[in-house]
């Protein structure tokens, strides 16, 4: 049993050294070169005063706003708190009313044709900030009614907000939506 | 899949492929003891642990020392996490006031965490203090992977070592592993990640005001905290306005790059590497997907390079590769189609629920099959809402016993078993006395080797049918039918092989898989790495047979495709009829294409 000592002993370094030492070094490292990123690339108002994090989705569900994908957060859409998927099955059919009452939603905005299937489809996390461009070109006659916007002038800041593949081949382009609504609501 | 797709898919095997031989050539200087480039800051300080702790490094260990240090060990860490998990309410940081963890919860967390599986039957950030997340689970990613990584080596010098008993010392496997790879590679992805957007910081959590108000119905309490029901027995709920919303801070990236790294896999957050905090962009996502597999894939080399023939590496690699790609191939496939209910809907694209539009479809399939191949078990979709055929994929690669690359260690020593197996199979084939790696196989490997693969299965078959005739397992499921077997199936696979995803609507969080679990993880864990370290010790003692015109070439493409047969072969005598209930015939009811 004399390998009782340093099994207490090594669990007591390796608590010292892996969650003392290195996660004190990462976060001294990450203050020192990217502080933004550390503290949660938080978007501030004219005032300075934080209104949300550029990489964590808001809820939207008025017509003068582009709207992000369903989420299914605890709680409510879109809680930071709650984060995390429907897990729906997809047979399941609570799951597919579900899907079938956004379409409705989407109908009675005047969308025709085909629906993209991220707008009637949950993300992972639930705070999904992004949609593809499709999904938000969708959007742009609701949008421009309900502003008194050409659709022109919402086509091209929509085309101008399109975020293409990360290095020209990683993941897909998209439209982060807190962003352009932030947009939105500037340009009014 | 689109071109772009085919692009990120090729890049990311090259990539892979790119860096397993100099990881693997590096890890065999650092378990053979020699000088590595880090050895010039790190040396002195594995002396001064070694003095403080009393180890002395060139004390050989039999196989019964060598598995009674890692059990106890690992016996300590358990203590040590469950008493932290109990008593989080009691320690530093902890500005959310979060309460301690119940004791089923703080059971099954402790050991799900102790056996590298990261099971999670909590969500990350209402349940864990900063201290927890920080202090109790970051450096059980890292020993518990270190651990894997240490019975492995006592495996391989098993096979190099001749008449003798000595396999090594634990604690300096165990301390180097932890030093010289995972501690500077998870420092270095670490500040990587933070670069991209994953947080880094101990601050109170912060409140923010929504630009549109929401509102949701939260159900009514009565005084012991249970719904309040009206005379129809419908829940009451009252109609609540939220005009700010809470977004979660903490120590984020050192987490998320030992999580990865170590195929732990458990969340800082409940949506796990879903979350946009830990996963914020596809280049995060990549580098996170190599992460997973950057160990085990490397192990392989190291395999090759210290049992003196590197061929015998790269054969294993190749049927590790080669399953992977078919496992991705058919994910894809079954996710591009869509769901055919929701098409029906007026929907078009992708089978997009569970999943974030940043990664795209191809980075959400790799990181599915990435981390259920290895057992890091760590999501960036929701396993539960992919399409039957695509959650069989996942389903399947857990199933198979974790051996597509596998844990770090864990996965390279199981399909050692296996390749056992073959050798054994094929040797009564051809009328030979089965070698491998110039050891003969005898009684004693064979059934260590049967307890590694058997194990596992035999508790998930167990455990499931047992939870099939227990009502309040039965009542966890989120989904009716065919798909509520696969839930139940898919949440005792993942923890008997310690991978820790879930079809994750499964409330796990009951006495019923809090208990269950901690058997199947202990047994998952423990059973296949002590028989290995018996089948180290017996190896060890034997003599060398050296190659004669009688020995099966175990590093030629033919015994590279007898091993895939061999791993699909008991995998699908072993669980095909629990699939053909549970994906398949929810698949067949979908009445898709």
């Amino acid at each position: 049993m004399k390998d009782i000592k340093p099994a207490i002993l090594l669990f007591v370094i390796f608590t010292i050294i892996c969650g003392g030492i290195y996660p004190a070094v990462v976060t001294g490292v990450a203050y020192a070169l990217f502080p933004h990123q550390a503290m949660g690339s938080l978007l501030a108002d004219k005032n300075g005063k934080e209104i949300g994090s550029s990489l964590i989705g808001q809820p939207f569900a008025d017509a003068k706003y582009f709207w992000p994908r369903p989420s299914a957060a605890s709680d409510f859409g879109y809680n930071a708190m709650g984060s995390g998927g429907s897990n729906s099955g997809p047979t399941n059919p609570d799951y597919l009313k579900t899907v079938g009452d956004r379409v409705k939603v989407l109908r009675d905005t005047g969308v025709t044709g085909k629906v993209p299937a991220d707008l009637v489809q949950a993300s992972a996390s639930g705070l999904d900030p992004h949609i593809t461009p499709e999904s938000a070109r969708l959007q742009i006659p609701r949008v421009a009614k309900a502003r008194g916007l050409s659709e022109e002038s919402l086509l091209k800041l929509v085309t101008h907000s399109i975020e293409p593949r990360q290095l020209g081949f990683l993941g897909e382009p998209r439209v982060n939506v807190l962003e352009l609504n932030i947009k939105l609501d500037g340009a009014r | 899949m689109n071109a772009s797709e085919y692009l990120e898919t090729i890049i990311f095997f090259l990539v892979l492929l790119a860096v397993t031989k100099p990881m693997g050539f590096y890890m065999a200087h650092v378990y053979q003891g020699e000088r590595t480039v880090l050895s010039f800051v790190l040396a002195p300080c594995e002396k001064v642990i070694y003095r403080i702790s009393g180890v002395t490094p060139e004390d050989e260990m039999d196989w019964k020392r060598y598995a009674l240090s890692m059990v106890l060990f690992n016996l300590v860490l358990f203590g040590g996490l469950f008493t932290l998990l109990m008593t989080q309410h009691l320690l530093p940081l902890n500005p959310q006031k979060v309460p301690p963890f119940t004791w089923q919860l703080a059971l099954n967390t402790a050991v799900s965490f102790v056996t590298n599986t990261n099971w999670q039957a909590y969500a990350g950030e209402q349940a864990a203090s900063y201290f927890t997340q920080m202090v109790g689970l970051a450096v059980h990613n890292f020993v518990s992977a270190a651990t894997g990584m240490a019975i492995l080596i006592a495996l391989i010098r098993g096979f190099i070592r001749r008449k003798t008993s000595d396999l090594g010392n634990f604690w300096v496997d165990m301390t180097r592993g932890t030093l010289y790879i995972l501690l500077p590679i998870s420092l270095i992805a670490a500040i990587f990640l933070v670069s991209q957007g994953v947080i880094q910081n101990v601050g109170a959590y912060k409140t923010v005001p929504l630009i549109q108000s929401t509102n949701y119905d939260k159900p009514k309490l009565d005084g012991n905290g249970a719904p309040l029901k009206d005379a129809k027995g419908t829940p009451v709920t009252e109609n609540v306005l939220v005009t700010e919303v809470t977004i979660p801070m903490g120590p984020v990236a050192s987490q998320e790059a030992i999580k990865e790294l170590g195929t732990n896999g458990g969340g800082f957050f409940n949506a796990n590497s879903a979350h946009p905090y830990e996963n914020p962009t596809p280049l995060t996502n990549f580098v996170e997907i190599l992460l997973i597999l950057l160990i085990p894939a490397g192990l392989t080399s190291t395999f090759g390079v210290m049992v003196g023939n590197t061929r015998q590496g790269w054969g294993m690699l190749a049927a590790m590769l080669f399953l992977l790609v078919l496992a991705f191939g058919a994910l894809q496939w079954a996710e591009s189609a869509g769901n055919p209910l929701v098409a029906k809907l007026g929907v078009t694209g992708v089978n997009r629920e569970g999943k974030d539009i940043r990664f795209g479809l191809a980075g959400s399939s790799l990181f599915t099959v990435g981390t259920t191949g290895t057992s890091c078990g760590a999501i960036n979709t929701m396993h539960d809402s992919l399409t039957p055929l695509g959650g069989m994929v996942p389903l399947s690669l857990i199933l198979t016993g974790e051996v597509v690359f596998g844990g770090v260690g864990s996965g390279l020593y199981t399909m050692l078993a296996f390749a056992v197996i073959a050798v054994f199979v094929s040797g009564l084939m051809i009328g030979r006395t089965p070698e491998y790696l110039g050891k003969k196989v005898e009684v004693r490997e064979m059934w260590m080797s049967i307890l590694v693969i058997l194990t596992a299965g035999v508790t998930v078959l167990v455990l499931s049918s047992i939870a099939m005739i227990t009502p309040a397992a039965v009542a966890s499921m989120a989904n009716p039918g065919a798909h509520g077997l696969s839930e139940v199936l898919y949440a005792i696979a993942s923890m008997a092989n310690n991978n820790g995803s879930a079809f994750a609507g499964l409330n796990a969080n009951v006495n019923f898989y809090n208990l269950s679990g901690f058997l199947a993880m202990t047994l998952g864990r423990y059973v296949p790495a002590v028989a290995i370290l018996a089948m180290a010790g017996s190896l060890a003692e034997k003599k060398y047979v050296p190659p004669s015109l009688g020995t099966l070439p175990t590093d030629r493409a033919p015994f590279v495709i007898w091993l895939v047969l061999v791993i699909v072969i008991i995998g699908a005598l072993t669980f095909f009829p629990a699939l053909a209930l549970g994906p398949i015939v929810e698949h067949l009811t979908m009445g898709g294409n």
